[in-house]
């Protein structure tokens, strides 16, 4: 129902009378609060007590009071128009701050004091201003009552017979709801074709040339003994799966097993720059120690016997990329990785590679 | 005024009971009562700090030339994503400041979160009838950490990157699913051209999303059930004592909110989180030096680092390395924190009744040894998240230190068990008289409680 008129003007006028007189009525009492400051505590603590009537029908009449007030209401009226008074002065600080284009320390420190100030002036509040009272109130049962249980069931029992007459529908329902299910399922589909293309497929082609990020082609006199290049196929420069780590060793230390005798030309060896415990890339090489360093979790691994993990949390080798020497000196992939490269997976084909964990 | 908007709201909701029973809800006054408070105030905090970076943040992965006014990166190939973060934390006013707001307002999340659900274990909160509210709070903590997770890898800086190599790892060990799990997630590798739309949405959406449902699920079971009570007199399990939710309450949570509100905003403009023009845009072939995750995955990569270098091969399947301290150990605490309630209610005799009234850890020397050590297993697991850090402060080895927190994994949770649940034992046993302190029924209540319960 619209009030007509009339009736709302006289509305808006007494709320706007309303407003008045009660903004009078705080300002009053704030000034009586401040004017008792000094006489005694009994009379600050009656004047805090609202009228019996509303304390009988809050149903508080018998919150016990655990706090005494010990010094003057005005007091601690005082330290909350403080706290309140720093909180705008905060606030303030902070819009000058910001309008000014000032410093990212002074805008912390200044939302730090205008709501720190508030804050404290809040809890100071409730703690020094407000009646300290303990309040009791039952717990209801959380169990329902046996009646109120037995029909709420019986309101279920009548519906649920309906359903359950229909078993052809019912089990139509779940068939429904199945097809639901595969639906969103299959719609995995969208993200694309097989994560397997990428995680078993070729890095390396034989014939490919060892390219540097910058695209230059590695041959048998670029690196010193010690040195070490990261190297990519000529077709996927940059990419994180290919990423592999050219390193010239003295060829009297290898070790490598017999299938791999000529892999390594001229002391150069190849592996995949990806480790094998959790994709970090394998940067930092030790030529005292022929040692591959991942950062992330330092597993080492041996790049002599043709990279068995030596140390850390790494189980599977570093996959190796066979090398061979064309006729102009360039160093090209004699295959793809003895293993694909990366972090395991539970399909992961077995190797015969000599890893610390392989049975 | 406010009987005017109270009449017009009544009139249409019939409201005048519940907003009573509102104003008169009683809340315990202790001070371990604010710790969950804590934790939504910072969840607050997240969301209105988030809605103001989201306005600036361009969630991706396209690569463009950098050139703007931080000139150390000029003309650095960067993401779009990297660009948006570098352009908010120097352009824009108080980006900085809102920024590093929400990643501290992040990282207390968690960790309100995490002292929070101590104090519920420690003093048997979850038993009966608040089992559900256990269930729903350990998953906010695993919803929080992982909303962490996916938020600080969001900005494509070098230090996110690595953690997406290592958690593409983690999720591609998952049996079966993990291939798929991971490809969906990131994309065919890392970095991908979707992984930051991705997480994006998850970060935004769909994860802050399901904590608020919960949240609001978690208060609204508290606000049926009532809070507990620390045992103390008249406090039984027929009653809530406390202060009443206006004014007094009123004033101090929301003094509360503002507290929390003022310290992370200091740390904010203070003190520095996150600098990622310092570690500088993702680069696949590099890795930040001494890496480490925000500390709530700290113990989970200190697992990583704790499991020694083996995998497991069943016929052709292979169960990778990273699976058991990555996947296995966290499912298995967490799998844990949830049966806790149900564990308890194995040993304990009353396991039928309601329990309002709190024990006291020491009351329960077993159950407080075991929860200690427990912590105290991942406190170690996460310093050997650092273990390369503190090699280099202590000037040894990695391997050296990596062995003896190996040892310590194992010795420090046993030397807390029997620690604590000797004090627990001390704690309870010289004086009789301090226990009658603690009995939880008084009879000069219960006159009380009959009256107001046939209200």
């Amino acid at each position: 129902m619209s009030p007509r008129p009339e009736d709302h003007n006289r509305t808006l006028r007494g709320l706007t009378v309303d407003t008045i007189s009660a903004v009078k009525e705080l300002f009053k009492r704030t000034t009586r609060d401040i004017s008792t400051a000094g006489r005694g505590a009994a009379a600050a603590s009656q004047q805090a007590a609202p009228p019996p009537t509303i304390l009988a029908k809050s149903g508080r009449a018998e919150d016990r009071s655990i706090g005494q007030p010990a010094r003057s209401d005005g007091l601690r009226t005082f330290a909350v128009v403080v706290a309140f008074l720093c909180a705008v002065g905060g606030g303030i600080g902070f819009l000058y701050v910001f309008w000014s284009g000032g410093t990212n320390l002074l805008l912390g420190v200044t939302v730090g004091i205008s709501f720190g100030a508030l804050g404290c002036g809040l809890v100071l509040w409730a703690h020094l201003l407000m009646e300290q009272r303990e309040a009791t109130e039952p717990r209801e049962p959380l169990l329902s009552p046996r009646d109120e249980r037995e029909d709420a069931f019986a309101s279920y029992a009548a519906g649920e017979h309906q359903v359950q007459r229909r078993k052809l529908l019912v089990g139509l329902s779940t068939l429904v709801a199945g097809t639901f299910a595969a639906v969103v399922v299959s719609m995995v589909r969208a993200f694309g074709k097989d994560p397997y293309l990428a995680l078993l497929g070729t890095v390396w082609k034989r014939g490919q040339g060892l390219m540097t990020l910058q695209g230059k082609h590695m041959t048998v006199n670029s690196l010193r003994v010690g040195d070490t290049m990261t190297v990519f196929p000529p077709n996927r420069i940059g990419s994180v799966h290919a990423q592999t780590v050219l390193i010239r060793v003295n060829p009297e230390f290898l070790q490598l097993p017999k299938n791999r005798a000529n892999w390594a030309p001229g002391g150069y060896v190849a592996y995949s720059r990806v480790c094998t415990h959790a994709g970090c890339p394998v940067g930092e090489y030790e030529d005292t120690t022929n040692l591959l360093l991942c950062p992330c979790h330092q597993s080492t691994f041996n790049v002599l016997n043709g990279g068995v993990p030596t140390g850390g949390p790494a189980a599977r080798n570093l996959p190796q990329l066979p090398l061979y020497v064309d006729s102009d000196g360039t160093l090209r992939a004699a295959g793809d990785f003895s293993a694909p490269p990366g972090p395991g997976f539970w399909n992961l084909p077995p190797t015969a590679d000599p890893g610390r964990g392989e049975p | 005024m406010i009987d005017l908007f109270g009449s017009w709201l009544d009139s249409r909701l019939r409201l005048a009971k519940f907003a009573r029973k509102a104003f008169n809800h009683v809340f315990p006054d202790h001070w371990s009562f604010m710790l969950g408070e804590i934790a939504l105030y910072s969840f607050v905090i997240l969301v209105l700090t988030g809605l103001y970076l989201m306005l600036f943040f361009d969630a991706s992965d396209s690569q463009v030339i950098y050139h703007g006014s931080y000139r150390a990166l000029d003309g650095v190939l960067v993401t779009d994503a990297y660009r948006s973060v570098i352009h908010l934390s120097f352009d824009v006013r108080a980006g900085l400041l809102v920024r590093q707001m929400h990643h501290w307002a992040a990282l207390i999340f968690v960790a309100a979160i995490v002292v929070h659900l101590m104090r519920i274990y420690f003093t048997a909160a979850y038993r009966r009838p608040r089992e559900i509210n256990w269930l729903i709070g350990v998953t906010l903590l695993a919803l929080a950490i992982f909303n962490g997770y996916l938020g600080y890898s969001v900005p494509g800086d070098l230090l996110s990157g690595a953690g997406l190599r290592i958690a593409y790892a983690i999720v591609l060990s998952i049996p079966l699913i993990g291939p798929w799990l991971a490809y969906m997630g990131f994309g065919a590798n890392v970095p991908s051209s979707v992984m930051t739309a991705r997480m994006y949405g998850l970060h935004i959406c769909l994860i802050p999303a399901l904590i608020a449902a919960l949240l609001v699920a978690h208060l609204g079971i508290i606000w049926r059930q009532f809070h507990t009570n620390y045992p103390g007199p008249g406090r039984t399990n027929e009653s809530i004592v406390g202060s009443r939710l206006w004014p007094t309450y009123t004033a101090k949570s929301i003094g509360l909110f503002c507290l929390v509100f003022a310290f992370i905003g200091a740390l904010g403009g203070l003190v520095q989180i996150n600098p990622i023009w310092i570690y500088g845009p993702d680069n696949p072939a590099a890795i930040q030096p001494a890496a480490q995750p925000d500390w709530y995955l700290g113990w989970i990569e200190g697992a990583m680092r704790l499991f020694p270098g083996v995998h497991l091969r069943a016929g052709s399947l292979l169960f990778p390395e990273v699976l058991f301290p990555a996947v296995l150990f966290p499912l298995f605490v967490f799998a844990v924190l949830y049966a806790v309630p149900f564990i308890d209610k194995i040993f304990s005799a009353k396991s039928d009744e309601q329990h309002h009234v709190l024990m006291l850890p020491s009351q329960r020397p077993l159950a407080t040894g075991l929860g200690c050590a427990a912590f105290a297993m991942l406190v170690v697991a996460f310093f050997a998240g650092s273990d390369d850090v503190i090699a280099i402060a202590a000037g040894a080895s990695v391997v050296t230190v990596r062995l003896i927190l190996r040892i310590l994994f194992f010795v420090v949770p046993a030397v807390t068990f029997v620690i604590s649940y000797l004090a627990c034992v001390r704690l309870n046993r010289p004086a009789p008289e301090d226990w009658e302190r603690y009995r939880v029924s008084r009879p000069d209540t219960t006159a009380v409680l009959g009256m107001k319960c046939s209200d």
